[in-house]
């Protein structure tokens, strides 16, 4: 193998396709959907609405009945990882939740 | 059954258990335990860093029991994920997600459920074995979060996934195999309906 300086070649192409990977994915937030289920209380999840994200409680109560009438509701939004941790929070708390991004 | 818990003076909840219900309460923690499964063997001192971590990283594939699969769901995708992302990348998304957090949360869920076998052993019943159980401090919430968990794990058992299955369930003839375990479940859902209105 010979000392041929390939690296500048390298560094380009490098810089080129980081370009074209950068553009696609605009700042879009990402929201967390908590789901219906048969299963959780109404109480229950107007509750863990009020005590984890400490909503007042009409608002927590419009977002269960959200999730009993529709199948499912934003309760948050913001970046991937503390839409992360919102997920984890609720999973936590046995409330099926899911994250993506809000392209609406 | 027909305990409901009531709240304390002060703070905290209370409700009256006959020796049946303590005993019923028990064995089914005692099956979420069981369920949810051992937790992480504390590393030895002399281990190697490197390891201790890799070896604290979760699954990353969804349980393959029903009820666990519920107790631990996957993070991204689900109804209502968007018809353009790609099923593959949800996937790996989900996989990383529970790689590092399905330890932490089987440990809350193990912890919860132990609180609830813990506050009933510490019980002195009378002489007909019944007892009054007082919870204050975090044990209200720990007793929540493991009725809640009961709740959904005997559901996944009875294959509940529409609420109006609910009803059929309600109405099942006495020799119907389900029946104690449909008595279990809506028993499970007044205490922890009557212990949401305490706090």
């Amino acid at each position: 193998m010979g000392r041929v300086s390939v690296a500048p070649i390298e560094i380009e192409r490098t810089e080129s396709a980081e370009e074209t990977f950068a553009v696609p994915e605009p700042d879009v937030p990402w929201v967390t959907l908590v789901h219906n289920d048969p299963v959780n209380l109404m109480s229950y999840v107007t509750y863990v609405f009020q005590a984890y994200f400490g909503y007042p409680k009409d608002k927590a109560t419009r977002l269960m009945l959200d999730v009993h009438n529709k199948g499912r509701a934003v309760v948050s939004s913001g970046t991937r990882e503390e839409m992360e941790r919102d997920v984890q929070a609720m999973h936590g708390y046995g409330l099926w939740a899911t994250l993506s991004q809000d392209r609406n | 059954m027909g305990g409901v818990f009531e709240p304390l003076e002060g703070g905290g909840a209370a409700v009256a258990l006959d020796e049946i219900e303590i005993s019923i309460l028990r064995s089914l923690a005692v099956q979420l335990l069981e369920l949810i499964g051992p937790g992480e063997p504390e590393p030895a001192e002399d281990a190697d860093p490197l390891a201790v971590l890799f070896a604290a990283e979760g699954p990353t594939e969804p349980p393959s029991d029903p009820a666990l699969a519920r107790l631990f769901p996957d993070a991204y995708g689900g109804p209502g994920a968007g018809s353009g992302e790609d099923p593959e990348e949800l996937r790996a998304r989900s996989a990383e997600f529970r790689r590092f957090t399905e330890n932490d949360l089987r440990t809350r869920k193990r912890e919860d459920a132990l609180a609830v076998v813990r506050s009933l052993d510490a019980l002195t019943p009378a002489g007909d074995g019944a007892a009054v159980l007082e919870l204050a401090g975090e044990l209200p919430l720990r007793w929540l979060g493991a009725l809640n968990d009961l709740r959904l794990t005997i559901a996944a058992r009875l294959e509940i996934t529409e609420d109006e299955q609910s009803g059929e369930l309600y109405r099942l003839p006495d020799d119907d195999p389900r029946k104690p375990m449909v008595m279990a479940y809506l028993w499970l859902g007044g205490l922890q309906e009557t212990l949401i209105e305490t706090l």
